[in-house]
């Protein structure tokens, strides 16, 4: 399999996700470039990237542009197909604005911009991005300023009872008390994924904890469940 | 319009510098020419009240590969085919006037200068001074100071890994706002801001010029052109994402090795790009001001020739070979437009619809050509006579240090920046590689190698007040000992010169004598000055500000394996204090802050002492028996017992040294010393290495509590979080809708 990591200009996680897909944990990347549309080399069981920053500077509404560039059209086209789409940070906002996920993400709670390191957990065993992690604590950073999940009672309903909640906000134990939620998400909610599980959003960057050098690898354990192959309900 | 010396001090230039520009060009100047001259004579351009004192600083040596002054910033070799680029620079004075966008373009104009160079950034740190923190007008210079910082440098993509902050009364008008960017490029692969070759094409890159910037320099007085004055903001507007965009497009065309030159437009935009350029290169141009992307109709020559719109950069390309120029900036959506082409005979002839608006002699113009240079007065000022009437020594030792110590730490000086740094953000690019491991100098990979550079910037004003000589030794050595202490062997430094009015001869004074320590420190530390920034007129009614010379240093770290970090590791470890305990509460937190004196000398501080203590850590960290090292520096040794403890919260057990007034020996800031933490097995192998250093033996590091001459002090984690809310309890009060 092989991954593809979409420009945006804008983007500025995009190296970062690049270098810890190839160096880190020793994967084929293909760069993706906004005005191009051609991704045809791609095949189901491959993965694509929308990396964060600030495409197209953020202006209108995060990601509200970008999902208009001709690659996201492609994009959209393969995660239709049941190809693996992840969005990072600045990559869920333009996956919730095309409508590959529900929600939105608003702007923090506290109005700041927030980077430091978070804890996360996961008791999903039913997506490739989480089912090897369920229970373990994840110290992962987050660098945003509109990372507020946000959806109705209904719609936050439904991605319960679908199993589609990836990432829960907690503490270093793993428990959901306490100052653990960065953003003001409802429900602490760091990451979701779409109803057929090929399509995954969260607000943390993983590529920012993939390596020795930085003191974390934590992040290589949530990167890895997408170099397995999906089985994907059609 | 007729143009008179009237007009000229309008302008603020002098009568003599007027008659100047007269002999230059032999005859009067036209409103667009003496506007050009104007904003390139300013101090800001062209360092007339500067130059000749910042000449005796060391330029050259070390590992430096090109010398100060020669292009925007220094480089510096750091082995394996690369060199490291790096410079401060302020922005105080639109920061004070509109705190977010003048913070936010400081930190675009830094970078620019950096990939103007062909230089990734790959850091960036600020150092900032702010007025008393309970005051409501500084909380809304902190807030909109830090929004611009974040608002821009995360946008831009490069971590902001660090600085420091401080308050003081003497800021409250005029905070500052210092800015650093640190960029690596591979040796022979730089760009020079250069122009040459007959005929080759000059192009302008990046955003539309409009009017914003003109009103910030010389154009504050609304006589000059009424009309246009009004519709100037003072402060430029920043667009990160342009500056994004212009970056990536920059390093692309560096690999095209089409280019001749490029210059960022900073101050004094077209004027100093082109001036500039073709000064270095020694060649003229020929420009066409109405090809210029404007972004409003009907701009005049002179407002076009100043403008400061941000996020533009002069190209020269070789004649031929414009259109691989020209996809990039396709590539990218942004304007690269040719306005004219490099001529033979060394003028600068600007044409507005077939006019001839200006013609003037580009060497004139210039810092190091005709601009002209000025040797100031200077005069012992007066309150350097309170100073000496002080003696700390017939203070008593008060009886509650306890209590002392929990007020120390609660200054927001002291206590923790949490609130600040966790609004930029300091990860991205995967490079930061101290935000989990926490050194005194902050630690930014150099990816593709083994290697890493360590920085940080330094300064503490109040000993610089004391006494600037010796005060300004000690910011360059507490700069290059945290580079020390977290492993590294310092290179070089970039400074950025925050004073108040030249003219006054006490403040003149102070800066000399600052530039002479700068100079000593800087000799014996064998780190070169690349280059910097000097900010006069830093004043308040009440008068100008502590003399701030800030020094950001780089350093090199070969292995990462010697990362030395802070932190108290695990319980059981001893503690010593390396460097000799005096008793000195000179100028510290403790003395000025706690006990309100307002007037005391600089702390203890011999040179050669500080070398001998930095060759020994350096030694002590290649023989891998340090568990963690950390300076004693503002609040003294107790505040650094505490930092090294709160990272893995854990205690320490100490015992004062019985021969110290108790306050001196916890909260004395005299310098030259190190607190290092050693396992008990190695502790005979560290003495040995030893020698005839001064030390002591501490104690040891403990569970959790802070333990002093056996009396218990609490919980680290109650401590800890104290110390980590003090800021966060200040700002995040209601905030006043001012």
């Amino acid at each position: 399999m092989k991954f593809g990591v979409v420009i945006f200009p804008g983007s500025n996680c995009d190296r970062d996700m690049m270098d810890a897909l190839r160096h880190d944990l020793g994967q084929e990347v293909i760069p993706l470039w906004h005005k191009d549309k051609d991704i045809d080399s791609f095949r189901t069981e491959d993965c694509i990237v929308l990396p964060g920053g600030f495409s197209y500077g953020d202006y209108l509404r995060c990601g509200a542009i970008a999902r208009f560039s001709p690659m996201m059209q492609s994009v959209i086209d393969f995660a239709n197909k049941g190809g693996k789409v992840l969005g990072i940070c600045n990559g869920f906002q333009i996956l919730c604005e095309s409508g590959l996920l529900p929600g939105v993400l608003l702007r923090n709670e506290n109005r700041q911009f927030v980077c430091k390191n978070i804890h996360l957990i996961s008791d999903n065993d039913t997506t490739l991005l989480t089912k090897d992690i369920t229970g373990k604590v994840l110290r992962i950073p987050v660098a945003h300023g509109e990372g507020r999940y946000y959806a109705d009672n209904e719609t936050l309903d439904n991605l319960y009872k679908n199993k589609q909640i990836l990432f829960h906000y907690c503490n270093e134990y793993g428990e959901q008390k306490g100052k653990i939620n960065p953003n003001g998400s409802l429900r602490n909610i760091a990451g979701i994924c779409n109803r057929r599980k090929n399509v995954f959003g969260m607000m943390p960057h993983p590529e920012r904890a993939t390596s020795i050098a930085l003191g974390n690898t934590d992040g290589r354990l949530i990167l890895q469940g997408l170099m397995q192959r999906a089985e994907v309900p059609a | 319009m007729e143009v008179t010396v009237e007009t000229a001090k309008q302008l603020g230039l002098t009568e003599e510098e007027f008659n100047q520009i007269k002999d230059i060009l032999g005859r009067t100047p036209n409103f667009t020419e003496l506007s050009m001259y104007s904003v390139m004579w300013s101090e800001h351009c062209s360092y007339k009240n500067s130059i000749a004192l910042l000449k005796t600083l060391p330029r050259e040596g070390g590992k430096l590969l090109v010398k100060a002054g020669e292009e925007n910033a220094g480089l510096v070799d750091i082995g394996d085919g690369w060199a490291c680029v790096f410079k401060i620079e302020s922005h105080n004075h639109p920061s004070a006037i509109e705190p977010f966008q003048g913070a936010a373009t400081g930190v675009g104009g830094i970078h620019r200068d950096i990939f103007t160079m062909g230089a990734r950034p790959i850091a960036s740190l600020n150092s900032l001074r702010f007025g008393k923190p309970e005051d409501t007008k500084t909380q809304h210079l902190i807030r909109g100071i830090v929004h611009g910082i974040g608002y821009y440098g995360n946008c831009f993509g490069v971590p902001t890994i660090g600085g420091e902050v401080y308050f003081d009364a003497c800021y409250s008008t005029n905070p500052l706002v210092n800015a650093m960017s640190v960029g690596i490029v591979r040796v022979g692969k730089t760009v020079s801001a250069t122009s040459y070759g007959e005929g080759n094409p000059v192009f302008i890159v990046g955003s539309d010029t409009g009017k914003d910037g003109i009103g910030g320099a010389s154009f504050a007085s609304a006589n000059i052109d009424e009309d246009s004055a009004q519709d100037l903001p003072a402060v430029q507007v920043g667009d990160p994402f342009q500056e994004k965009k212009l970056l990536e497009a920059c390093m692309e065309i560096v690999e095209t090795s089409a280019l001749i030159g490029m210059q960022d437009m900073g101050a004094a935009g077209i004027t100093c790009s082109c001036s500039e350029m073709s000064a270095k290169g020694e060649h003229g141009m020929r420009i066409d001001l109405g090809k210029v992307p404007t972004r409003q109709p009907g701009m005049k020559a002179w407002e076009m020739l100043l403008s400061e719109s941000q996020e533009r950069m002069l190209i020269v390309v070789k004649k031929g070979r414009e259109q691989e120029v020209l996809k990039v900036f396709e590539k990218w959506d942004l304007n690269c437009v040719q306005i004219g082409e490099v001529t033979g005979e060394q003028r600068l002839k600007y044409y507005l619809d077939g006019k001839l608006e200006a013609d003037v002699p580009a060497e004139s113009l210039v810092l190091g050509g005709g601009a002209p240079v000025y040797h100031r007065e200077t005069k012992v000022p007066a309150y350097f006579e309170k100073i000496k009437q002080v003696d700390a020594d017939k203070i008593q030792v008060p009886k509650d240090l306890k209590t002392i110590a929990e007020k120390i730490i609660s200054q927001p000086d002291i206590a923790s920046k949490r609130w600040i740094y966790t609004q930029y953000d300091s990860m991205v690019g995967t490079g930061n590689a101290g935000y989990n491991a926490l050194s005194d100098a902050q630690i930014a990979l150099v990816k593709g190698t083994k290697k890493a550079l360590l920085m940080t910037t330094d300064c503490n004003g109040r000993y610089v007040q004391a006494n600037p000589y010796k005060g300004t030794m000690i910011a360059v050595a507490e700069a290059a000992r945290n580079i020390v202490c977290s492993g590294g062997q310092p290179l070089a430094i970039t400074n950025c010169l925050n004073f108040g009015n030249p003219y006054n001869p006490e403040v003149y004074y102070q800066f000399s004598e600052a530039i002479k320590g700068m100079g000593d420190a800087c000799r014996r530390f064998d780190t070169p000055v690349t280059g910097g920034n000097v900010s006069f007129y830093n004043q308040s009614p009440d008068g100008p500000v502590f003399p701030t010379p800030v020094i950001g240093m780089v350093g090199l770290l070969d292995n990462l394996n010697l990362h030395t970090t802070l932190g108290f590791r695990q319980a059981g470890d001893n503690i010593y204090l390396i460097g000799q305990s005096r008793n000195d509460i000179n100028c510290s937190t403790y003395l000025y802050k706690i006990l309100g004196e307002k007037y005391s000398p600089a702390p203890h501080f011999d040179l050669e002492e500080e070398f001998s203590l930095q060759k020994m850590i350096s030694i002590l960290i290649q023989a891998g028996i340090l568990q963690s090292a950390h300076d004693i520096s503002d609040g003294g040794l107790f505040t650094t017992l505490l930092e090294s403890a709160m990272v893995n919260e854990v205690g320490f057990n100490i015992q004062a040294n019985k021969d110290i007034r108790k306050d001196a020996f916890l909260f004395g800031e005299a310098q030259s010393r190190v607190v290092v933490s050693v396992r008990e097995g190695d502790c005979a192998e560290f003495e040995r290495l030893l020698g005839g250093m001064v030390y002591e033996r501490l104690g040891e590091v403990v569970e959790e509590n802070i333990i002093i001459d056996n009396e218990n002090w609490g919980n680290i984690v109650d401590w800890k979080e104290k110390y980590d809310t003090v800021l966060e309890n200040l700002m995040e009060k209601e905030e006043v809708v001012s």
